[in-house]
């Protein structure tokens, strides 16, 4: 059984897409960018019935008391008031106590929008606030591709493109790591052209462009793959990957490896006395039959200084790791 | 018993030491150096002793029967500071305060001394902080300073201090400290300070402690076990594995004492969510305790990768044909099979493999078990 706050919580939830003004709209949850959507979202909807609004931001940290209910109050014009608050998630406690007098005595006229980034600060004002019925925008950050590719699907429909499902899972494989990045990439393509969109177009704006982590690096290098792990070592140092983080994962794959490379028996039993998973075992086993003993050596000492150079030893750590991926990348190819 | 007695195997030190705590104005500051375990703090702390000393006859400065003798033997007294660091450095705002301190007259006796145990672990920054106040200290104030060799300290700290080297005691003065000041039998004494190379401290733990002898034994061992790529990392990972167990086993209980301790005084409450105006102390603390953990890691492997260096010294010794006394003479047997395997030219870039992981690990920020897995695929 659930709880009636959270049932309630669930009842009035929207999306940030179609959310509509009302005396008071609580946009939550830790994704930032999807959070000022939802706001301006409101502020132009609201505009279209207000052509005179007036707009006041507020902080909820650095927030003096009685600042909530001077704003809200009415003006000599009657225009329409719309009032955004951001920060409730560092709110202070005079925010705490004027925002929940507020909730009993909601102005005419007024919307009021609340921003809560996330954390337990203020629960009580937000519990407050769903209980009275309030629009609640959760802005949960997009983690799974089929999300991604939804979001980019709905930005062309509201858009007014079509594009191709082929060209979604491009675009979002090439900018799909932060998600004001892909908004702007979807802006961008929807502005630009004049057909629907298809891979072609999407591999013309950002070809090439792949987001490799450091373990993709890594695979590559220790299957021997020289040119494709250089290539993204390139795309993820130029997607924000540190030099060290890199060389932990090159280290950790050599690691597998050496540790399985003289080893007998199952794949079972080995997991079992290095602690791993069978079929990292298996996986290792077949990188394992690339590699002589020399190769290893070489390898774990190369990467050892790589991992002294990328901490300081050297000046230059992209061109220490990017000498140790070379490195491990030929000797596996060698062995 | 005089506070000098303790000093086993200086006699040229304690010579210089009695001189100047018997000079009517010794001088402002002091660099004493030495190899770890010759002594270096403990020479510093008896010159203290000899500072402050109440007796009136020079000769018998550093008597060790005063009050200002016991209580500066026991750290206690009141105008000795002592500075030594449980972390990897000492810090600027540690530095700063003792720069402050400096400037006090002394309360008590004769002078105020600034004991610095670890001046090879003050960074640049830091060591600049204090070189006024050691250039020019109040005319109360003497600084003595302790690091392994003059290199380790600023050139502009070493030129303003007068320098103290203390040498490698002899194994025999070492077995007869042990002797003498804690009762061990004569036998294991003498072998106990070989196996440790005359450093003193690690002479009486593996004196006294079954288990620390068992696991040197152990490590010394590991080049014997070491027939491929596969047993080399296996090796590397049990070694690591092995300074983390330790280091968390011996903090472990010290840390939660010491969070307890804080949240008493801190006045927390005792059950539900702790206020945000105590958490940032919290994890003060705890950030605190884990630089700490790190320095314990990375001085069991500092401890670790010297045992195994005195493997190879005794096998390149018996491939020169110079093996009269070995480090490691219970292996005598294992180490001739081992050294006639192999060329000195091996054995020497072994040692270099050895050494450089050492550097490594304890200066800078590497990841040990890479470090340590690099030394031992060297070592095959």
């Amino acid at each position: 059984m659930t709880p009636p706050k959270q049932a309630a919580a669930r009842a009035n939830a929207v999306s940030w897409r179609d959310v509509d003004p009302a005396p008071v709209v609580l946009v939550s949850g830790p994704e930032e960018y999807l959070a000022i959507r939802a706001m301006d979202t409101v502020r132009a909807k609201l505009r279209v019935s207000h052509p005179d609004l007036e707009v006041t931001k507020l902080d909820a940290g650095s927030y003096t008391a009685g600042q909530l209910a001077m704003t809200a109050s009415p003006s000599l014009f009657g225009e329409g008031k719309l009032i955004e608050v951001s920060g409730l998630a560092a709110m202070n406690d005079d925010f705490l106590t004027d925002g929940l007098a507020y909730l009993n005595d909601v102005a005419e006229d007024v919307v009021l929008v609340l921003h809560h980034g996330g954390g337990v600060r203020g629960k009580k004002l937000l519990d407050a606030v769903k209980a009275a019925g309030a629009p609640v925008v959760d802005c949960q950050p997009l983690k799974k591709d089929a999300d991604k590719a939804a979001f980019v699907s709905g930005e062309f429909r509201a858009g007014g493109r079509r594009i191709e499902g082929a060209a979604v899972q491009a675009l979002v494989a090439a900018v799909g790591a932060n998600l004001s990045e892909l908004a702007a990439a979807c802006r961008q393509l929807i502005e630009d052209s004049t057909t629907a969109v298809t891979t072609d177009t999407v591999e013309k704006y950002y070809g090439g462009r792949v987001e490799a982590t450091a373990f993709r690096v890594a695979d590559a290098a220790v299957g021997g793959q020289g040119p494709l792990a250089l290539s993204m070592l390139r795309h993820a140092l130029a997607t924000g990957v540190d030099p060290v983080p890199l060389v932990a994962a090159l280290a950790m794959k050599v690691r597998t490896v050496a540790k399985v490379a003289g080893a007998r028996g199952s794949s079972a039993q080995i997991a079992k006395e290095f602690g791993m998973q069978p079929w990292q075992v298996d996986q290792a086993r077949r990188d394992a039959n690339r590699w002589t003993e020399e190769a290893l050596v070489r390898c774990v000492r190369i990467l050892a200084e790589a991992d002294a150079q990328v901490k300081g030893e050297a000046r230059d750590p992209v061109y220490a790791v990017e000498r140790a991926v070379t490195a491990v990348a030929l000797a596996a190819r060698r062995g | 018993m005089s506070v000098w007695e303790d000093l086993s195997g200086q006699a040229p030190v304690v010579e210089q030491l009695r001189a100047a705590a018997a000079a009517p104005v010794p001088n402002h500051a002091w660099l004493f150096t030495g190899p770890p375990g010759s002594g270096r703090s403990n020479a510093a702390r008896a010159f203290a002793a000899g500072l402050l000393c109440e007796q009136d006859r020079l000769e018998d400065r550093g008597c060790g029967r005063c009050h200002a003798c016991h209580t500066v033997m026991a750290r206690t007294h009141a105008d000795v500071t002592f500075v030594a660091t449980e972390k990897s450095i000492i810090t600027i705002q540690e530095a700063r305060e003792l720069v402050t301190k400096a400037q006090d007259k002394p309360s008590s006796g004769r002078w105020r001394v600034v004991i610095v145990e670890d001046a090879d672990r003050m960074p640049e920054r830091t060591t600049n902080v204090l070189l006024k106040a050691i250039e020019e200290p109040p005319t109360r104030t003497i600084w003595l300073l302790c690091a392994p060799s003059p290199a380790d300290v600023l050139v502009t700290i070493r030129s303003r201090c007068r320098a103290v080297s203390l040498r490698v005691p002899p194994v025999e003065d070492v077995a007869d400290l042990l002797v003498r000041r804690d009762g061990i039998d004569p036998e294991l004494a003498r072998a106990a300070a070989r196996a440790a190379q005359s450093h003193v401290g690690v002479a009486r733990r593996l004196a006294q402690d079954e288990e620390s002898r068992r696991r040197r034994d152990r490590i010394v061992r590991l080049p014997l076990g070491l027939d491929g790529v596969s047993a080399a990392m296996v090796a590397a990972a049990n070694l690591v594995e092995l300074a983390t167990a330790e280091a968390a086993s011996s903090n472990e209980q010290r840390d939660a004492e010491e969070r307890e301790m804080l949240l008493r005084s801190l006045g927390a409450p005792e059950k539900g969510p702790l206020p945000p105006s105590m958490r940032s102390q919290i994890r003060g603390l705890e950030e605190d305790q884990k630089r700490r953990a790190k320095r314990s890691v990375t001085d069991y492997l500092d401890r670790a990768l010297t045992d195994l260096l005195s493997f190879y010294r005794d096998v390149l010794m018996i491939q020169l044909g110079n093996a009269v006394e070995l480090v490691n003479e219970p292996l005598r047997e294992d180490l001739s099979r081992y050294a006639g395997s192999g060329r000195p030219e091996t054995t020497l870039a072994r040692m270099d493999a050895v050494n450089s992981t050492r550097k490594r690990v304890t200066t800078t920020n590497v990841a040990p078990l890479l470090a340590v897995e690099a030394m031992t695929v060297s070592l095959l």
